[in-house]
């Protein structure tokens, strides 16, 4: 592969495909932390609370979770395909691929969006006007504001991502094949996370 | 391994030209991605942070001379020591060791020309100094009251402060660090010069391999307690609030499973630091090698399973408690055989008392009370009589101050003239290395008694009764801060005008001392080969890196 | 230092235990590295050459073997009393204490109240049922070794029994804001019969249950529990210490955190059978009025 293209300091590509992956799998770690910190928030207010806790969830709206869900799972698709369009050197393909993963991305934050609209029409946020009074359904929505936005500032950082790979010139893509996998693993990372999420937020009141 | 640097770096002529000199102009600087040179920029900051911090614990123990509250407010007092601590923590001990000397040495000592992502780090310097930047302006705005804890409920709904800026401003420095651990897990396991096994790694790079893993594992969880502290405070989204069915205790355990790892990211890299100097001015072999390293590890995995013992009195189950007491226990006996190699070191060897090797014993006695001290707090009945008392504040400064930044000096010295080619003048030092260790326990042995005795942390007014321990601290302080502005003086005075420095002035085996000093832009003229272990200081004639092809690498 | 409670003299007996290891071990360490220094500094005539490498793995392995049982049993012998503390002696006299930014306040079961000071006889157990109305404190008397963290929205307990006649220091020791070192007090230890006399001579109020009693019929919970109630309600007749089932199969034991949270957040845990109807009192009832109620609850005097 000697037209693949080279950081500091690696010397052959198997070697910086090796780091990428070091460094993404290292970064994984961190995040599964860090998702699993405010994951015992969850558990401790559904242990403390279950009840209440339950009646908070009972309000989540799984259309919209369920639609989110399989919008996300299709963009993984696209971007595995796009990741390895970019090894085999099919730069069209993978050039649409990256395009349908962005607009696939776009469209859960839309549904995200409109999602968020209800739920404050409803006045789901804890505070003086929220409309259920059991202790604990309020923990959920904490919960569930929280957890929601970083994900999706997760998922606009994968947005970002994704976008770079767009801007690299098409003769040069097929030599970014490491800076792809890099890609490809962040973007199912979000993926993951959400395939954890879509049960503690939309599931656990049904 | 095939990380032979590209070959257009190969073929340059060396002697010239040096990291330093590379290039002159500001942008060459803050767009570098030289490890040596964000060592350095790291090295600025954590200069200014630790002077800030230091007013502040300045501050403190001159309100303290007398019981009553005559120099400052009570909100200015929790304000200072709120800021010496977040400053201290985050913005100093945190990063002094690993951002500073890792950085700089890391590469070094592996035979690498660069970290595994040159641009992450530089990056991480900026995540930093933006952390840094956010709490300096938290602190201008008004400052903060909470203490570096942030216990809820007090930081969500109580403090009049600003909480939200500093808490923000840790959790973008939390990153930098994160960014930073990964870059040297990355580096050790895939930029090793050809023969240097796991195993003949110098116990310096060990100590950056268990700080990173703790970074890298435990950051994550203490930026999510920051997260939601952060909800519920700007948001009023009820997480830790006990009137809406909330658990104030559930922040304990999410900082404290961050906060006391983070210990020993401060500790580690000290004892890293510490072997080097103890084995190369003692020309001796460290003693026990194997058993360091796994010290080391162990100390960085049990380290994790400790953090209870922060909450003896919190109300957590008692059979918790005592289980956080026995890991507690458990996770001294590591701590004990460090200290009994060093010493072990010293047998037979042929000791030189410069100043890295006053530091670094000063360290040992330091950070042996520190730990026995540990003993006390770890046993559960003594420990609800002395938490949260000035016995738990001496406690870790043994550790925190007597330990981590005495060995940061010894680093310093120790390396000084690699790092800036120049010598400093070692009578000044030995003086600095010596006043540092007996202001160090003029200040802080009495607060072991004051704690005893019953005095409460972040007191601003104090029963009279214990005026004369705090006055014994507060002149002790004084001496303190005399040896860590004294350094300031001849080292600069080095930098400008002190004697040139041959490459390995300690006469020392490492690889970094096998290139010149300062070393070139790319670290090594050629990639050094590695035949033996570290160390290898009282067999007569042993050339320690003589090239020996013969020698198989090993892949890590 | 001065021990005042029985458990003093025990806690100081690990302290100094510790503190003599600690000087030998600190003794060992330091004598060695002077010696080593002494004995092997550079250019002396002592004897160098390699230590064999058998000697020094056993050495290894003997340090860390003899350190690990060390530590083991200095946990041992400390968590050793720390379990015999488990259990809160059931004769205690039992004072209820609210803490608040910044302030102590202290009721005797009698309706005696102080704030920032607490009496009480010597030689005789005292339960403390502490809970915070904002953030956390913590009750630490020094004199009696005895600290422990006063979180809000819950009850904690402690105990001591104080073993000497004198007034002791009592400190807040969790950080709890502006006038956190202003949060101090006196514990004011008296013979039987001074405590007695002072003790009658406090404004003779209601006792906590008696005054709990009132507050049962002025906020209404009569209402609803009382006898003749149209709403269904469970019966408070003799409910402190049963154990009571809830919705979902569970039982719970009615103490105080249980009549507590069910005043203040009654959708936690229903009694099995009966409808979420009951309205929180939270912001109605203070921690005081709480207290109140929880101890004519426990007085045996509901019918």
């Amino acid at each position: 592969m000697s037209d693949t293209a080279l950081n500091a300091p690696w010397a052959t590509a198997d070697r910086q495909r090796v780091a990428t992956q070091f460094g993404m799998w290292a970064f994984l770690a961190t995040e599964t932390l860090f998702f699993g910190a405010i994951f015992l928030f969850y558990a401790v207010a559904r242990w403390s609370h279950p009840a209440g806790f339950l009646a908070g969830a009972r309000e989540a709206d799984a259309w919209f979770g369920s639609a989110n869900t399989i919008v996300l799972l299709t963009s993984s698709l696209t971007m595995a395909i796009a990741e390895r369009g970019v090894r085999a050197g099919l730069v069209a393909l993978a050039r649409a691929m990256y395009a349908l993963t962005i607009a696939l991305g776009l469209c859960f934050l839309t549904i995200k969006g409109f999602e968020y609209a209800k739920d404050i029409s409803e006045h789901l946020i804890p505070g003086r006007r929220f409309p259920l009074a059991e202790t604990g359904a309020s923990a959920f929505w904490a919960f569930y504001w929280t957890v929601t936005v970083v994900h999706a500032i997760h998922l606009t950082i994968g947005l970002g991502i994704v976008a770079r790979m767009l801007l690299i010139p098409r003769d040069r893509l097929a030599a970014r094949w490491t800076t792809a996998e890099g890609t490809a693993l962040y973007w199912h990372l979000v993926d993951v996370v959400w395939v954890f999420l879509y049960p503690l937020l939309y599931l656990a009141g049904r | 391994m095939g990380d032979a640097p590209e070959a257009g770096l190969l073929g340059r002529e060396p002697g010239e030209r040096n990291y330093l000199t590379a290039g002159t102009t500001v942008r060459s600087w803050l767009l570098t991605t030289d490890h040596k040179r964000i060592a350095l920029l790291y090295a600025a900051g954590i200069t200014f942070f630790f002077f800030l911090g230091g007013a502040a614990a300045t501050l403190m123990r001159a309100e303290l001379v007398t019981p009553a509250g005559d120099l400052l407010t009570a909100d200015e007092y929790n304000r200072t020591f709120t800021l010496h601590g977040v400053i201290m923590v985050w913005f100093f001990l945190v990063p002094s060791i690993p951002t500073t000397l890792g950085n700089f040495l890391l590469p070094l000592m592996i035979g690498a020309n660069e970290v595994a992502y040159p641009k992450l780090n530089l990056f991480s310097w900026y995540l930093w100094l933006a952390g840094g930047l956010l709490t300096l302006f938290a602190l201008l705005a008004g400052g903060v009251d909470t203490g570096w804890t942030f216990y809820t409920p007090f930081s969500t709904l109580y403090s009049n402060s600003h909480v939200l800026l500093a808490a923000a401003g840790v959790f973008v420095a939390g990153f930098s660090s994160i960014a930073t651990g990964i870059n040297f897990i990355a580096t050790l396991h895939l930029l090793r010069a050809r023969g240097m096994t796991w195993m003949r790694l110098p116990l310096f790079a060990w100590a950056m391999y268990a700080t990173s893993l703790v970074m890298v594992l435990a950051t994550p969880v203490l930026a999510m307690a920051l997260l939601l502290l952060f909800a519920e405070r700007a948001f009023g989204l009820p997480i830790f609030d006990p009137r809406a069915g909330g658990d104030p205790v559930l922040f304990q355990h999410l900082f404290w499973f961050y906060s006391h790892p983070a210990v020993y990211i401060m500790i580690l890299p000290a004892m890293g630091v510490v072997s080097e100097v103890i084995a190369c001015e003692a020309r001796r072999r460290v003693f026990g090698y194997e058993f360091m390293v796994y010290a080391m590890l162990m100390i960085a995995i049990i380290g994790f399973m400790v953090w209870g013992h922060h909450m003896f009195i919190s109300g957590q189950s008692p059979f918790a408690s005592l289980v956080f007491s026995a890991l507690s226990f458990v996770i001294a006996v590591p701590s004990a055989i460090k200290v009994f190699n060093w010493t072990g070191t010293l047998y037979r060897g042929q000791i030189r008392f410069s100043t890295p090797m006053l530091y670094a014993l000063g360290f040992v006695g330091l950070f042996t009370l520190g730990g026995l001290t540990g003993l006390f707090l770890a046993s559960l009945p003594l420990d609800v009589h002395l938490t949260d008392t000035y016995f738990v504040t001496a406690h870790f400064h043994y550790i925190m101050v007597g330990g981590s930044v005495s060995a940061f000096f010894a680093g310093l010295h120790f390396w000084w003239p690699k790092i800036t080619g120049r010598l400093y003048s070692e009578t000044l030092g030995r003086f600095a290395a010596v006043s540092m260790f007996f202001g160090f326990n003029f200040t802080f042995f009495p607060q072991f008694v004051l704690g005893y005795l019953g005095m409460p942390r972040r007191y601003h007014e104090y029963p009279p009764e214990f005026q004369a321990w705090h006055v014994m601290s507060s002149t002790g302080a004084v001496v303190l801060a005399f040896a860590y502005l004294w350094p300031l003086c001849y080292l600069g005075w080095s930098l400008v005008k002190g004697e040139r420095a041959s490459d390995n002035p300690h006469d020392a085996t490492g690889l970094e001392w096998q290139t010149r000093s300062p070393p070139p832009t790319d670290n090594f003229a050629e990639p050094p080969i590695v035949t033996g272990p570290p160390y290898r200081y009282h067999e007569e004639g042993y050339a320690p890196h003589a090239p020996a092809a013969a020698d198989e690498p090993q892949r890590p | 230092m001065i021990q005042a409670s029985t458990l003093a003299p025990r806690v100081d007996g690990i302290f100094w235990m510790l503190t003599g290891l600690s000087v030998a071990i600190m003794l060992l360490v330091g004598l060695l590295i002077l010696i080593f220094s002494f004995r092997y500094r550079r250019g002396s005539k002592a004897k160098r050459g390699p230590v064999p490498e058998k000697l020094s793995g056993e050495i290894e392995i003997g340090w860390t073997v003899a350190t690990l049982f060390v530590f083991v049993f200095v946990f041992w012998f400390a968590a050793a009393l720390d379990t015999e503390q488990f259990e809160i002696p059931k004769d205690a006299m039992e004072i209820h204490v609210v803490a608040k930014q910044w302030m102590w306040k202290l009721e005797h079961p009698n309706g005696a109240r102080e704030i920032n000071a607490l009496h009480v006889p010597v030689g005789v157990p005292v339960k403390l049922v502490m809970t915070s109305q904002d953030v956390i404190h913590s009750f630490f008397v020094p004199a009696f070794r005895t600290k422990q963290d006063v979180l809000p929205g819950r009850y904690v307990q402690a105990w001591f029994q104080a073993s000497k006649v004198g007034t002791y220091h009592l400190f807040c020791t969790e950080y709890c804001g502006t006038d956190h070192s202003r949060m101090i007090g006196g514990i004011i230890v008296q013979s039987p019969a001074d405590y007695a006399r002072w003790s009658s001579g406090q404004p003779q109020g209601d006792s906590l249950a008696d005054q709990g009693a009132g507050l049962f019929v002025a906020m209404g919970c009569t209402g609803c529990h009382g006898g003749s109630a149209v709403v269904r309600a469970p019966s408070l007749a003799g409910l402190y210490g049963r154990a009571v089932p809830v919705g979902d199969g569970r039982f719970v034991t009615a103490d105080e955190g249980y009549l507590r949270d069910s005043i203040l957040l009654p959708q936690k845990d229903i009694v099995a059978g009966y409808a979420p109807v009951m309205p929180s009192y939270q912001g109605v009832a203070s921690e005081d009025d709480v207290v109140k109620l929880v101890a004519y609850l426990k007085s045996g005097k509901v019918k």
